[in-house]
Order: C-alpha cells, then structure tokens, then sequence
C-alpha cells in the first residue's frame, strides 16, 4: 500500500503543477496550446496520487508488488518525454520559419536598396 | 453608398481556383470597398491570382493559421485608418451577395461588430455536417452564458467592424480558431455586437481547416482558453509584451 504522505505530498504537489499552468496561461505567458499537454500532466498525476485504490490496483497490472507509487515515477517520465518531443517538433517548426523569416528580410532589403532606401 | 472607408479582409490558404471569383463579387457588391487578401502561406497561384483580380496582397511568408492570417488583416485596416472592415473567408463559403447585410448595422452604427449566423432567422444553405454542429452548439451554449446574450454561431467569420472593433482585433486576437474566443473578447470589451442572419455556400475548393481528430482538441483548447480569459483583469496586453 502507498504510504498516505506520498498520496497527499503528490496530490499537492500535481495541482500546484496545474495551478501554476493556468496562471502561466491567465498571464499570457504560456500559449494554450503549449498548455494543454502540461495540464494533463497535472490532472493525470493528481488523480493517481488521489486515488490510493487505484494507484494500487494499476501497480498490480503492471507487475509492481513491493512499491506502487513507482507508478507515479513511470507516469510522470512518461508525460515528460511527451513534453520534450513535442517541444523538439516545435523547435524544429521555428528554426525552419526562422529560416524563412531571414531569407524574406534579406530579399526585401535588396529590393529597398536598390530603389534607393538607405537604412 | 458613405464616405466612410472600407476593407474587405479575405485570409486565403491555396484558394487560387476561387479567390479571385470572392475578390470580383466583392468588388460588384461595393465598388469603392478595398480587398485584401492576406495569403497565408499558400503553395498555389493564390497571390497572383489575387493581384490580377485587382486585390491588395499581403503574403505571409509561412502559414500562420487562420487567427494570425487574419489579424494581418485588422493590423493593415487599422494602420491604414480604415473606418469600417468586413471578413470575408477566400474559400467561398461567405456569400459576397450577403455583405450588405453583415456591414449595415455597422453602418447605421447600431453595433461595433455584426456577424453573419447561420443559425438565426431563416437560412436555408449549408449547416456543415451533423457532428460539427453538435460541436457549434455545445460552444453557442457556453459563450451565450458567459456573454449573456444569445450567439448562436460562435464559428462564423463572416463579420462586419467599426473603428473600435478594428483597433481591438488589431491589437488582440486570439490564434489557432479565434472566433470563439473573439466573441467572448468583444463582450468583455463591452463593444455592441450582434448577430444577422445569412447562408452560407459549401465551400467550393480547399478543405476545412478543422478536421475530426482535431476537433477534440479545438474544443479543449477553446474552451481552456475562454475559462482561464475570464480570470484576466488586464484584458488588453501591452504591445509587444510576450
């Protein structure tokens, strides 16, 4: 069984993640579509650290008899590499544009200079 | 027709086989309205053909989606002290037949934004299918609460905006599928919106820009974005602030 201070220390701990998110977003500093994958993360391990029934039963599943909450590290992991590869897809999505942006300033600059615009 | 000045803003994402019959219709309905058709990144002839139809042409050197495509639009209307805008999309789903209903309240300045509802009135024409309608009530359900006045098309484009509903747009837009988030921003503004009935035609070229798996997602995020809105005291970001 999970010890009762690691279900409440991880609850509390999964919705300050959740709350922290929605403040991020409230104070424009973080996109919602950025956000979403985050607040899942939250809400999933929030509802595991909850509910002890439940952490039990899926460590059960998995084959984990000595210490459920190992559970919660393999979630959490897993939610975190999903973040990071959706952030190297992003990444890769702006250095592309980054790309783009340059080539089209440097096109319009050639154009300016040669009608005769000084910068 | 007024001497107040007026844009058209047509965002357009590789429509070059109907831009340019949007662009002339429009041109029919209202010959001093400018067009500009912002193309979004597109890959056809869109911009060419547009320019030949007589258009101004902003070309976005990558697709930015529709809420950015389209504030390119508001940023131009704004910048260049037009009076009154009206969103037309360059697929060819709004009717330009239709226009002088959406810009009349705007004009007779009974209200800052008109939009064109598919789902008011009469209206016959295209619905879109069944499951997206499903989706379009759910969200009609949720803004009609919040902003406390009967919407019943939160996904229409077809709009019309005076000066103040400009310079809004201009400065904020939501990104991704802005219309939803548009109408709750309108009400907090306390800018005088209301809804006129019009048809919409299927439209005849390209693909929508929401398919079924993304549906799920646009709900989510449309409704995340609307909720966690509602908590911002400062409802105007400052320029530039990221």
């Amino acid at each position: 069984m999970t010890p009762l201070a690691v279900s409440i220390a991880g609850t509390i701990a999964s919705l300050a993640l959740v709350l922290i998110v929605l403040e991020l977003i409230r104070s424009r500093r973080l996109r919602e579509r950025y956000a979403l994958l985050w607040l899942a993360t939250g809400i999933v391990l929030a509802v595991l650290c909850a509910w002890r029934d439940g952490l039990n039963t899926i460590a059960r599943w998995v084959g984990i008899r000595s210490y459920p909450p190992a559970v919660l590290f393999a979630v959490g992991i897993l939610f975190i590499l999903a973040v990071l590869l959706h952030y190297s897809t992003v990444i890769s999505r702006l250095s592309d544009q980054n790309v783009l942006l340059a080539q089209r300033l440097a096109l319009l600059q050639e154009q300016l200079e040669t009608n005769g615009v000084r910068e | 027709m007024t001497d107040l000045r007026r844009v058209a803003i047509v965002p357009a994402f590789n429509e070059a086989q109907i831009v340019g019959r949007v662009i002339d219709e429009l041109m029919a309905q209202d010959a001093e309205l400018d067009v500009v058709v912002i193309d979004d990144g597109s890959v056809d002839a869109t911009a060419e053909v547009a320019r030949e139809h007589g258009a101004i042409v902003l070309r976005l050197p990558f697709n930015l989606g529709i809420g950015g495509a389209v504030q390119t639009g508001f940023r131009y209307a704004f910048e260049h002290g037009y009076d009154i805008a009206v969103r037309v999309d360059g697929d060819g789903q709004h009717d330009p037949s239709q226009l002088g209903r959406v810009v009349a309240p705007v004009l007779a300045d009974e209200a800052d934004i008109a939009v064109g509802s598919r789902f008011v009135g009469e209206g016959d024409g295209y619905r879109s299918s069944r499951s997206r309608r499903v989706g379009i009530r759910l969200l009609a359900l949720v803004v009609s609460r919040i902003v406390g006045r009967r919407v019943t098309d939160t996904t229409s484009g077809f709009q019309a905006l005076n000066r103040r509903g400009i310079a809004l747009f201009a400065h904020d837009y939501p990104h991704d599928y802005p219309e939803v988030e548009a109408t709750v921003m309108v009400s907090r503004h306390r800018l005088r919106a209301i809804e006129v009935p019009v048809t919409m035609r299927e439209r005849s070229s390209g693909r929508s820009s929401i398919t079924a798996v993304r549906s799920v997602y646009y709900m989510l995020k449309v409704l995340l974005a609307i909720f966690v809105g509602l908590f911002r005291r400062n409802v105007v970001p400052e320029e530039g602030a990221s």
